[in-house]
């Protein structure tokens, strides 16, 4: 991945209270549209960092009930990256040992949910996750332009 | 803070046509079972949702869809979603919704298709 100078970076610690994604989507938009991102990936970018929070809200049980966002625009030029990290400080989980979601199973499964990381993964350009004891990281990259940057 | 999700009915043209307005997140989700539940306790076999008015929406609030499609399906019924934002029906894509609710442009299209 090519190296790019940051442009403009933006911290965010958020409650996990109810609805509080709201303002992180919302942040999100201001750095997408810094950026000049389009809409449409503006969109997709408000939606998962939505599941991203709600992730953490619901399943780190993280003792300071706390999230920690960073959002990052980087690019040489001009603005070609958004990287946006969430972080928790809960107990963690194993990324490969959460199920994939099948629609057909979840018609008949009593348990409907579970679709925040698959919701994640297919609306951002690149994911990682890092989980252990200590909490969990997303790091999720939107590009301006498909293939830049890659 | 809070988008509180406003939903509206109208029945028309032999189906229920239900608007929402906000955020749909685990009680904007509600809000539409609610509805929808009722609808199909009195006997609606086809609801169509239209989303014009919603922007965003959590998984927590479609698993509550999901739900939905569960219950009108029990009763050979159909549900529509219509006028959704690109990335609504990306998310509904990638979910695999389309397979059991059918997705329109817009409302005219819905009400066409689902009464065909």
């Amino acid at each position: 991945m090519a190296d790019h100078a940051v442009l403009r970076e933006v911290t965010l610690t958020l409650p996990m209270v109810a609805d509080m994604e709201i303002a992180a989507s919302k942040t999100a938009t201001a750095m997408a549209e810094f950026m000049g991102l389009a809409a449409d990936k503006t969109d997709e970018v408000r939606m998962a960092v939505v599941e991203a929070c709600i992730n953490s809200f619901e399943h780190s049980q993280a003792e300071d009930s706390r999230v920690y966002l960073t959002f990052s625009v980087s690019g040489n030029d001009e603005p070609q990256k958004l990287e946006i990290t969430v972080r928790d400080r809960g107990h963690g989980f194993k990324p490969s040992e959460v199920v994939d979601p099948k629609i057909e199973e979840k018609l008949k499964a009593e348990r409907k949910r579970g679709w925040g990381l698959k919701i994640i993964r297919g609306l951002m350009d690149e994911v990682e996750i890092e989980s252990d004891a200590g909490g969990t990281t997303i790091t999720m990259v939107k590009y301006r332009q498909a293939g830049r940057g890659r | 803070m809070t988008d509180t999700l406003k939903v509206t009915l109208n029945k028309r043209e032999g189906l229920s046509v239900i608007y929402t307005e906000g955020y749909i997140n685990n009680q904007g989700g509600e809000e539409i079972a609610k509805i929808a539940y009722k609808l199909i306790e009195d006997g609606e076999r086809k609801i169509l949702l239209n989303l014009a008015g919603t922007k965003i929406v959590n998984s927590i609030g479609i698993s509550i869809l999901i739900e939905i499609i569960e219950q009108i399906l029990e009763v050979k019924g159909r549900l529509g979603f219509c006028c959704l934002t690109k990335t609504i029906a990306k998310t509904f894509h990638i979910m695999g919704l389309a397979q059991y609710a059918d997705i329109y442009d817009d409302e005219a299209a819905g009400i066409a298709g689902m009464n065909s």
